[in-house]
Order: structure tokens, then C-alpha cells, then sequence
């Protein structure tokens, strides 16, 4: 009896204080800072841990301390990229939430719509010297809702191919310059050149960079070249049995299985040190690249023909928590951390989302292992008609449930169209929400 | 002397003549001191299993009759909503199937390997606790590492392969199939935990009276029947352990399936922790995860006190 009356003891206890904690969370977002110098504490996460990049953010922070006496620290807390939203998401559960978080394009959605974000169009506007203007429509189409900005798309790398001219030079089939020249980048060619090289070396053919058989989302580099897309704009109808994406999936299958050009489930190859002729994946990872290592070349990512195109962007975006205690203070560093000269020095890592700074020489400095001409040919163009990978409200369950139905595709001779049904009968229940 | 001498009439005078006076006695009697040291010593553990299993494990009974979704920070009651979407679940059968046979593999995989390793390494000779040392050390090499490791040897092109293809075998692509990646997993399990339960195991053999054992011998009893009439019975207290050990730490395997499978392919291998975390912190619906925690909490509960209850039958001490 008396452990009966504890434990409802305990339970009281508990459930009051998840009650306080729920109300203390409501509270509107503060109007412009009335912080006491030295009181406030903000925090980011992200998911880079390169001394280098976080260096340049500590000078920013540092400069903008030096302005703003009530910030007593701006720290950068680096989380594995692997778990990085189901962390986010577990401290905002927890109530230990950052005040500015970097979040992926693939949760762009999820989390615009989900209410978990400030809006920061007012605040950035309101930002003397800030030119909200610069910052491209189509990068941040994504990242908007009701004509309201919700995440600076500080980074918006293309995804492009880099190709081991060295590779297929020892195969003894045409570079990728060569392919080009002779009207042959697109999906269908590079398949059969991939196919070759693997036959004669053993090495890869084409690699989609971390796809592994589990992030479906990248594939999306390859079906935009039939111009399909999983579901519909508004995301409430699964489109993956149109005929666009069975085509698409017909030719990833037969390239895997039947052609040996792209490496199988449970094959781990890396294009950065010579495991493959050609790699799908963004600009930033030109800095994988061994210095001194073997002759390679980028080119665009190739359409269902030499003279289609297909442009694809991942990006990355930085917002601010609507329920953090410091959301207004948070919110005044994000229009620092992003105005143009900031946005400038961003760019030396990260591919800016302000149409000013799309030009070759930001770009150069971006990645210097790239020429103006690879720039200008390549790059820019795909930054200014790109789409993004898929997102959705629901995002993590879609891509949970449409990675599980997309499971018998990756066998040989599979039967496309019904597993494409399949994917849409499993997920369109999450799609309607 | 005066205090000896006055202080007892004063005793008798107060219990004689007590009409409205109650005796005096001291607060912090012996059996009081006893008691307060005995609750302050239980104090930090008393306060540590408050803060970290029964506090969470109210609030996670709350949070099952909750909607409550991370991101949007909304929570809002939901009856018995959550425990109708955990019956009409359609991947519940796969879940609980997973679970069942990943439990059950371990378990008949896992004891009977590490009583055989006990019972070969129960004895006196040079090298004997190198090799006990050998198939203990995998227990205390932290989870992750380990199963990275073996995520590496069971690629397609791994070394698993690697050394069948020296023997003229191609081995399976063990992480990209159903049956193959539940067998992988267990595996890596059993190699992992082994010597645990192998020490365990040591420990009970080391506890039999020679002199039964020799008692038997004398009597004509081979060596096998020695070991399942007297050996086993009086180990049986250790087997009872070890299974109860086995079997919920089976049902709590997570960080294996998180880093070798993620569940797939398909969700083969998805088994009910690992559901309830993408649940919870994937899919944000912590209200259905706290439900997916208190049917795991039902079943562990189930299968101890099964056990429990079965000992009686086959535990050769218990009274």
C-alpha cells in the first residue's frame, strides 16, 4: 500500500513536470533582444567537423561578439552526419534544443512545414545592408513556405560526374572528354563504357556516391533524366509507377545486374581512390580528390541523351529554432553569419545560394582544383535549373518505407513494374499524411 | 554518585506516578540510527533509479496514450490510439517475427557453444587461460567497433569471402539477404557475448564437488552420462542465468542491427528496439514508440517470469 502511494507519488511528479515542460515551450518568440550584456548563450549544430570551416565560423562569431555585448558565447556543435536529424530531433525532444541548426534538403520540408523553425524573412530583411533580393529564387524554393524564408540555403552544391580518365584509359576505352566530343555523355553510353572497364580491369564502372543500397534520394541524379520525380509537387500522390520511372529503374537495374556497370548491394568502392571510372556526387567532394593522384575530369550529369539535360542540387540550409529562448538573438546572428561579405567567405567552402556570388571566380575559390571552364560549363548552369533530391513532410517514414519496397529491385531480372507498384501501395498512405 | 543515586527514583517516580505525563524517550534510538544509515546508504542508488527507470518508465506510459510529435512540438491525448495502431500495425508480424527468431537463434546458438567452451576450458594446463582470456576479450571490445569490423568482413568482397573463395565457396552476399542477414547478425552476436556466458558457465563447473563426479565414475557411469546426470543438474542455477540473461539482452539488441543492417534488407532484421527507435527518434512519433517500449517491457516481463516460474521444474537447488 505504502509502494502504491510512492510510486502514484512519482507519477504526479513526472507527469507535473512534463506538464511545465510543455508550457514552458510554448512561449512566443521575443520581440528585438532586450538581453543584459554577457547573458546569452547561442549554439548550432552542424554536421561538418573540418577544423578549417569551423575556424572561418569562430572568426564570424568572434566578429560578431565584438558588436553584440550580449552574447557571451556562440558555440558549434559538430554531430556525426550519419545520425544527424535523429539527434537534432532526440535534443529537441529533450528539451535541449540549439538555437540555430543546420538542416539537410532532405528534411527541408519536414521541417518547414513542421512549425520547428522561425521564420526569418522580416528579421533578414529588416537587416541593414543584408540584400535579401540576392538570395536566388530557385535556391530557396525549398526552404520557403507562405512567401516566408524558413532555412538560409547556405550551401547549394550540383551534383555533377567525375570521370578516372586514367581508369578508362587502362581499359583502353574513350576518356570522358573523348565521350563528350563524340556525343556520347549520357546515361546509356557511360553505362556500356562502365560495363567495359569493369570487364577488363575489375575495377567499378559508375558509382552513385553514397547510395549504398539505402539512400534511394541520390537515385534521383539518375531518374530526372527521364524527368520523373517519386511523388506529386504537393506530395500526396506517389508517382514512382509512372512510365518516366520505370524506365528509369528498368535501365539502373540491367546496369547493376545484367551490365556489371554500377557495383552491386554489399560493394563498397571508392571512386577518390581509383575503385571506379565514373562518380555521381556533389562539387564540394572535389576535394576528395588525391593531389597528385590519377588524370580525372567533371563533367555535368548526363541526360537520357547526349543533348538532354539533367540538373540536380543537394543542398543544405541553417534556421533557426522557433522555441529557443535566445530564438530573437539567434535569428540577429543568422543575418549576420549570412550577409553578402559572410556569405563571401562561406563560399570558400560552400556553394552560395546569392546570385551575385554564382560566378566563376567565387566559384574558383569554392573549389580551386576546378578550372573556370569546368566552372562555367558545368557548374553554373546546373545551379540555376536544378532540382533538389525528394523531400516530404513525412520524409524519414517515406524514405523508411519506399527503401523497404524498393528491396526486390535490387536483384537481377526484377519484375520493375509491379515492385514500383508496390513502393506506391506501401507509402501512399504516409504521402496523404 | 549522586547521578547514580538520583537517577533511578526519578525513572520509577515518572511510571508511577504518570497520571498525564508519557515517559520520555529519545528520538534517534538505536533501531531509528540503524534505519536512517540504512536508507542513506540506498540513497544514491534509491535516487539514481528514480531519476533514470521509474521516472522515464511512467513517463513513458504517459507518453503511449499521447500524440506527440517532436518536430512540431505538438502533444496531445490520444486514448488508446497508439496501442490500436500497435494491433492493426501491418509491420508487426514482421517485427515480432524478426525479434522471436533472432532471440531464439541466439539463445540455441550462444549456450550451448559457450558451455561447451566452459566445459573444454575447464580444466588445469599451460595455455588454458590464454584461451579463456581470448574468448572473453570480444566482451569487453566496445559494440560499435565490433560490429564495424564485421560489417567490413561480411561484404560481398569482404573477408568471410575471402577466406571461403580459398576453399573454392562463393559465400553469399550475407548483408543483402533476408535469411543470410539474420544469420550474420546473430553470429556476430554470439561471437560478441559468448564469454560472457562462458565465464559464467566456468564458474558453476568450478562449484561441482569432485566427489560426486568421482563418486559416479567409481559407480561405472561414462563420461557423458556423468556430465548430463550430475554435471548438468548441478549447473543448472547458472543455465538458468544465463538463458534469462541471454534471451532479454537478445530483445534489447540494438547498436548490431543499427550498424550491419539498419533494419533491412527489407525489414528482415528490423527487430522491435530498432523499430521502436526509428519510430521514435526517425519518425518522430514518440507517442508510438512509448508503446512499442511498454509491449517490449510486457514481453521481457512475460519470458523472466515464464522462466522463473519453470526453475522450480528443472533447477536442481532451488527450493
Amino acid at each position: 500500500m505504502r509502494t502504491a502511494r510512492k510510486l502514484a507519488g512519482v507519477a504526479a511528479i513526472a507527469v507535473a513536470a512534463l506538464a511545465l515542460s510543455a508550457c514552458s515551450g510554448s512561449s512566443p518568440t521575443p520581440a528585438k533582444t532586450t538581453a543584459a550584456p554577457n547573458s546569452v548563450s547561442l549554439r548550432m549544430t552542424t554536421w561538418t567537423a573540418n577544423p578549417d570551416q569551423l575556424a572561418l565560423f569562430n572568426k564570424i562569431a568572434d566578429a560578431y561578439k565584438q558588436t553584440h555585448p550580449e552574447i557571451k558565447s556562440i558555440t558549434f556543435d559538430s554531430l556525426p552526419y550519419d545520425d544527424y536529424t535523429s539527434t537534432l530531433t532526440t535534443q529537441i525532444a529533450g528539451g535541449s534544443a540549439p538555437d540555430l541548426a543546420w538542416v539537410l534538403d532532405t528534411d527541408a520540408t519536414d521541417f518547414v512545414q513542421s512549425g520547428v523553425l522561425s521564420p526569418l524573412t522580416d528579421s533578414l530583411k529588416a537587416t541593414k545592408g543584408y540584400d535579401y533580393g540576392d538570395i536566388g529564387s530557385s535556391a530557396a524554393k525549398l526552404w520557403t513556405k507562405d512567401k516566408q524564408l524558413y532555412a538560409y540555403p547556405f550551401s547549394t552544391s550540383p551534383f555533377v560526374v567525375f570521370a578516372n580518365d586514367a581508369l578508362l584509359k587502362k581499359a583502353g576505352e574513350p576518356t570522358s572528354a573523348e565521350l563528350q566530343a563524340q556525343g556520347k555523355w549520357d546515361l546509356k553510353d557511360i553505362a556500356d563504357v562502365a560495363s567495359q572497364v569493369n570487364a577488363k580491369t575489375g575495377q567499378g564502372g559508375l558509382i552513385v556516391n553514397n547510395f549504398n543500397y539505402d539512400d534511394w534520394t541520390l537515385l534521383s541524379t539518375i531518374w530526372n533524366a527521364w524527368g520523373a520525380a517519386p511523388w506529386s509537387a504537393d506530395g500526396s500522390k506517389c508517382t514512382f509507377t509512372s512510365s518516366k520511372m520505370n524506365d528509369a529503374f528498368d535501365f539502373i537495374n540491367k546496369a547493376v545486374f545484367d551490365q556489371n556497370a554500377m557495383p552491386g548491394p554489399g560493394t563498397n568502392l571508392n571512386f577518390f581512390s581509383g575503385g571506379s571510372a565514373f562518380v555521381i556526387t556533389q562539387i564540394s567532394s572535389a576535394n576528395l580528390l588525391p593531389a597528385g593522384g590519377f588524370a580525372w575530369n567533371m563533367l555535368p550529369l548526363p541526360g537520357r541523351t547526349a543533348d538532354s539535360t539533367n540538373h540536380v542540387i543537394g543542398q543544405a540550409g541553417v534556421g533557426v529554432l522557433a522555441k529557443g529562448k535566445n530564438a530573437q538573438e539567434a535569428q540577429d546572428f543568422l543575418a549576420y553569419f549570412t550577409n553578402p561579405s559572410n556569405a563571401k567567405k562561406l563560399a570558400q567552402y560552400f556553394p552560395p545560394p546569392r546570385t551575385s556570388l554564382v560566378n566563376a571566380e567565387t566559384l574558383a575559390a569554392t573549389n580551386p582544383v576546378l578550372s573556370k571552364k569546368q566552372l562555367n560549363d558545368v557548374v553554373i548552369p546546373s545551379l540555376k535549373n536544378a532540382v533538389t533530391r525528394p523531400g516530404h513532410v513525412n520524409q524519414t517514414q517515406v524514405a523508411s518505407e519506399v527503401k523497404t519496397a524498393l528491396t526486390p529491385m535490387w536483384k537481377p531480372n526484377a519484375d520493375v513494374s509491379s515492385i514500383l507498384k508496390n513502393v506506391c501501395s506501401s507509402v501512399q498512405s504516409s504521402l496523404a499524411g | 554518585m549522586n547521578t547514580n543515586t538520583l537517577a533511578p527514583p526519578a525513572r520509577v517516580e515518572t511510571r508511577a506516578g504518570g497520571a498525564g505525563q508519557r515517559p520520555r524517550r529519545r528520538f534517534l534510538t538505536l533501531k531509528r540510527r540503524d534505519r536512517i544509515a540504512g536508507y542513506l546508504f540506498i540513497t544514491p542508488q534509491l535516487a539514481g533509479i528514480v531519476a533514470f527507470v521509474l521516472i522515464p518508465l511512467v513517463l513513458v506510459v504517459y507518453y503511449s496514450f499521447q500524440k506527440w510529435n517532436v518536430l512540431s512540438g505538438s502533444i496531445e491525448p490520444a486514448g488508446l490510439d497508439n496501442y490500436q495502431k500497435l494491433l492493426s500495425d501491418p509491420q508487426m508480424p514482421s517485427v515480432l517475427g524478426a525479434t522471436a527468431i533472432f532471440s531464439v537463434g541466439l539463445v540455441l546458438f550462444n549456450i550451448p557453444l559457450a558451455l561447451l567452451l566452459a566445459v573444454l576450458l575447464n580444466r588445469s594446463g599451460r595455455g588454458i587461460a590464454f584461451f579463456r582470456t581470448v574468448f572473453f576479450s570480444p566482451v569487453v571490445i566496445a559494440i560499435v567497433a565490433w560490429t564495424i569490423v564485421w560489417q567490413f568482413l561480411l561484404q560481398d568482397n569482404g573477408g568471410v569471402n575471402g577466406f571461403l573463395k580459398l576453399f573454392g565457396i562463393a559465400g553469399p552476399n550475407w548483408l543483402e539477404s533476408g535469411p543470410t542477414a539474420m544469420a550474420a547478425v546473430i553470429v556476430v552476436q554470439v561471437f560478441k557475448n559468448v564469454g560472457l556466458n562462458m565465464v559464467l558457465f566456468l564458474s558453476g563447473l568450478q562449484g561441482v564437488p569432485a566427489e560426486i563426479q568421482e563418486a559416479a565414475r567409481v559407480d561405472g557411469a561414462s563420461a557423458q552420462t556423468v556430465f548430463a546426470r550430475i554435471t548438468l543438474p548441478l549447473i543448472s542455477p547458472t543455465i538458468l542465468l544465463t538463458v534469462i540473461i541471454t534471451i532479454v539482452g537478445s530483445l534489447q539488441v540494438f547498436a548490431q542491427i543499427a550498424v550491419l543492417t539498419k533494419g533491412g534488407p527489407g525489414i528482415s532484421t528490423t527487430v522491435l528496439v530498432y523499430y521502436l527507435f526509428q519510430q521514435a527518434f526517425q519518425f518522430h512519433n514518440f507517442g508510438y514508440g512509448s508503446t512499442l517500449a511498454i509491449l517490449l517491457f510486457v514481453i521481457v516481463l512475460i519470458l523472466t517470469v515464464i522462466q522463473w516460474q519453470l526453475r522450480k521444474r528443472w533447477v536442481f537447488y532451488e527450493s
